[in-house]
């Protein structure tokens, strides 16, 4: 009784996942539960490498490594809002490891910006796990916009010599390839004059420092480049063109990284809701006092809200909608709060053991933290917002 | 994932803005409602005539059956309805809760007789709708109500009183819980029934609110006898009854509220550009533009979780509990949002309709004061987070 009262639907409109996107979950959480369990992640985070040549290799055997890319470079030619799914069980197991660097970073530039030729040499590679990539854009300044990009490209015979530092750099020390974001020539705007170079990490010049970070489980570098002579077929795209395609690129990977924000806050929820239904206190699980309740039911709102914006900025990528750069950026300002006071109501429910190293709370609360800051933190973002519908 | 439209429903859309276009009543706002959602009293007979029109080229009632004076549509198309109606800036319709509630509780409940007599006329805004729940001692905790039913005959003999019953001075009809049987245990002994508010015996009495209007009363009830017939869904199921009609308040708050929210932002968006701070626009000012910018993602977001709840109409599953998340969502939104106001007039947040130094007539002043109640009717922010807890994540009850 009182269900339904409409006729039978006939509509295309589903906001929803289908069939397949359900199945590519349940493959990748199962997957992840045996392969990636906190003791993996743990030691990972003790270790400059950050994943496993094994662990590796079962990525790209499942066709993740190159879920995006298309069938002619290896790979599966699936969407954002596939992509999406498989993003939230990899923050749902705080999957360490050069995931987002190599394939939404590194990759995806490559794929946006390269040449038939380019392609050819790095994205089977990557897709079949046996290349990895990073991408070198931003600086000591922590800029995100085209200004930040201050690394310089001076013509040199037969190429190009580059010479700067880029710090915050995702993976570079694991990385084959760099993908490096340079100004080769000083223009009005700042958006102008950026190139994008493919530069292999033992090039003569590039040294790269591993930096110690909170989340541990994400490893940033510093990279210098003193005067590295790369050729003219470095360049990806068209000299001085590179700072449209890497915006499209970053877009990208910053829903993809949203989607892994909101499976991580899912997982602390879960954690905490379980916890509060066996954790007895004056004589009652805690869960049945509001002041948790209550706080939980804060957490879910905050779960759902970057939910509902990041599974639409991952569709508005999939369709090219002229309000894309809108959707990613209203997502990441959402996530970027969401994520961090999840995490946080998370370890406060928790008491005592959330604080505990032992306790995997604090590692969803550190990743959680650097995934705020990368890409543009919500404050970076909503002001983005604030452009884009013309305030 | 979709969310591309079937070439009907473009037409559909179409349609509707054609006939928005040509028909909204021009400078309506200033009579009307500003940016509250119910019905202010110098509206009402003009939001008659106006659902009335709405209803006549078919714009109301979508999703219910053709057989009781529906469009027998699918929520999309509801949905279209009400992003145009946003977009076009136009007035809502007056039997509010006849539409969101009562209409489709007694199509999911009612027997045929009353599928025939009743909902044809919700939509038309010929019979207006209140909603008799709330009591002075049954608010949050409403199965506690003590308005009491006793069966005398082929009637039932209805004494108690009613409180905060919004349109109770317009309505011809009430959705009625009352109990029915004080012994069983306080959720199974509750009957809804169809009151005609002009029966003998049913007293209603404006209730003054802070913002000064008289949008509420409470109603009393002194031996009103009321025909069995009226009965709706059962004796002592009016609990399960009851809460269908709420199910369907929060999708309906889900369609039409979240565009009314953006209706709001685009006013307050358009005001603060005219107003200044510090000598220059408040839309210049970071801290503003952070907190424009803040309200616009939560309203957009509130825009795809109400997508993602038609999405699960659609695939055939209930409005759930889930339901209590979109309207507390939205409740802390159009709070903020209201408070905002304020800080961006600043000073001039203190004039109030009547001065003409009042900033736009003083109808944000109202809206903000309106605004206070949000968290109180349809259920309390507090009762939503027990629903969020207990319903949505199995927490145990207190």
């Amino acid at each position: 009784m009182g269900g339904h009262i409409g006729p039978p639907i006939q509509t295309t409109m589903d906001f929803g996942f289908n069939d397949e996107q359900e199945l590519l979950r349940s493959t990748a959480r199962k997957f992840l539960e045996n392969e990636c369990t906190s003791e993996f992640v743990r030691k990972r985070m003790a270790e400059p490498a950050g994943v496993t040549d094994e662990f590796w290799s079962k990525m790209a055997e499942q066709g993740w490594l190159g879920l995006v890319f298309p069938e002619a470079y290896g790979g599966s030619e699936l969407g954002f809002v596939d992509l999406a799914v498989l993003m939230e069980e990899m923050g749902r197991a705080v999957m360490p490891g050069p995931f987002v660097s190599t394939v939404l970073l590194g990759g995806l530039t490559v794929l946006e910006a390269g040449s038939p030729a380019q392609k050819d040499a790095w994205l089977p590679k990557i897709a079949g796990g046996r290349a990895k990539a990073a991408l070198a854009w931003t600086e000591p300044s922590g800029r995100w916009d085209a200004a930040g990009v201050t690394t310089t490209a001076k013509p040199a015979p037969g190429g190009w010599a580059l010479s700067g530092t880029k710090l915050f750099v995702l993976d570079a020390h694991l990385a084959d390839v760099l993908v490096v974001v340079a100004r080769s020539a000083e223009t009005k705007q700042p958006d102008e004059g950026i190139s994008l170079m493919l530069v292999p990490r033992a090039t003569p010049g590039l040294e790269v420092r591993l930096l110690p970070t909170m989340d541990q489980t994400r490893k940033l570098c510093e990279v210098t480049l003193n005067d590295v002579r790369v050729e003219a077929a470095a360049v990806l795209g068209s000299v001085g063109g590179g700072w449209a395609p890497l915006a499209r690129v970053v877009e990208r990977a910053t829903v993809a990284l949203c989607a892994e924000m909101c499976g991580g806050a899912q997982r602390v929820l879960d954690m905490t809701v379980d916890y509060a239904k066996i954790r007895v206190a004056f004589g009652r699980p805690i869960g049945s006092y509001q002041g948790v309740k209550h706080k939980a039911a804060d957490m879910l709102v905050d779960v759902e809200n970057a939910k509902s914006l990041t599974y639409y900025a991952a569709w508005a990528m999939d369709e090219n909608v002229p309000e894309a750069a809108l959707a990613a950026s209203m997502a990441k300002a959402c996530c970027s709060d969401a994520y961090r006071k999840v995490a946080a109501a998370g370890i406060q429910l928790h008491g005592g053991i959330g604080f505990t190293w032992e306790h995997d709370l604090h590692l969803y609360f550190k990743r959680a933290k650097s995934s705020e800051f990368t890409f543009g933190d919500a404050t970076y973002h909503r002001e983005r917002v604030a452009q884009l519908i013309n305030l | 994932m979709d969310f591309s439209l079937t070439p009907d429903q473009e037409a559909f859309r179409e349609r509707v803005r054609t006939w928005l276009q040509l028909n909204i009543p021009g400078q309506w706002v200033r009579r009307a409602m500003g940016s509250s959602e119910v019905p202010r009293p110098e509206a009402y007979e003009f939001l008659r005539d106006w659902q009335r029109k709405l209803w006549e080229v078919g714009f109301v009632g979508l999703t219910w059956p053709k057989e009781y004076g529906g469009q027998g549509l699918s929520f999309v198309e509801e949905m279209i309805l009400h992003q145009e109606m946003a977009l076009l800036k136009a007035p809502s319709i007056l039997n509010i809760l006849g539409v969101g509630m009562a209409g489709p509780t007694i199509i999911a409940y009612g027997t045929e007789a009353q599928k025939k007599r009743y909902p044809a006329k919700i939509l038309s805004a010929e019979e207006i709708w209140c909603q008799g729940y709330s009591e002075p001692n049954a608010g949050s905790d409403l199965a506690s109500l003590q308005t009491r039913a006793v069966k005398d005959g082929d009637a039932w003999v209805i004494n108690g009183q009613k409180v905060w019953t919004s349109l109770a001075h317009l309505a011809d009809w009430m959705m009625l819980l009352a109990r029915t049987d004080s012994d069983a245990p306080k959720h199974k002994g509750i009957t809804y029934f169809l009151l005609d508010m002009k029966l003998p015996g049913v007293t209603v009495k404006p209730l003054k609110q802070l913002t000064g209007d008289a949008e509420f009363n409470e109603v009393f009830f002194d031996n009103v006898r009321v025909p069995e017939s009226q009965v709706l869904g059962g004796v002592n199921n009016g609990w399960q009854v009851g809460l269908t009609t709420l199910m369907y308040e929060r999708l309906a708050l889900g369609f039409g509220l979240q565009v009314r929210l953006r209706i709001a932002l685009d006013g307050l968006v358009e005001m603060a550009r005219h107003v200044e701070k510090s000598g220059r626009p408040t839309t210049n000012d970071p801290i503003l533009r952070q907190k424009l910018a803040q309200l616009w993602i939560e309203t957009e977001s509130l825009k795809y979780t109400g997508a993602r709840a038609i999405t699960k109409l659609l695939r055939g599953e209930l409005p759930g509990p889930e339901a209590s998340a979109g309207k507390m969502v939205w409740v802390d939104v159009h709070q903020r949002l209201q408070e905002l106001a304020m800080e961006i007039e600043g000073p001039y947040s203190q004039l109030v309709a009547g001065s003409e130094r009042a900033i736009e007539n003083g109808l944000w002043q109202y809206s903000f004061l309106r605004s206070r109640a949000n968290s109180i009717e349809g259920g309390t922010t507090e009762i939503q987070k027990n629903i969020i807890g207990e319903r949505v994540l199995g927490l145990p009850k207190g």
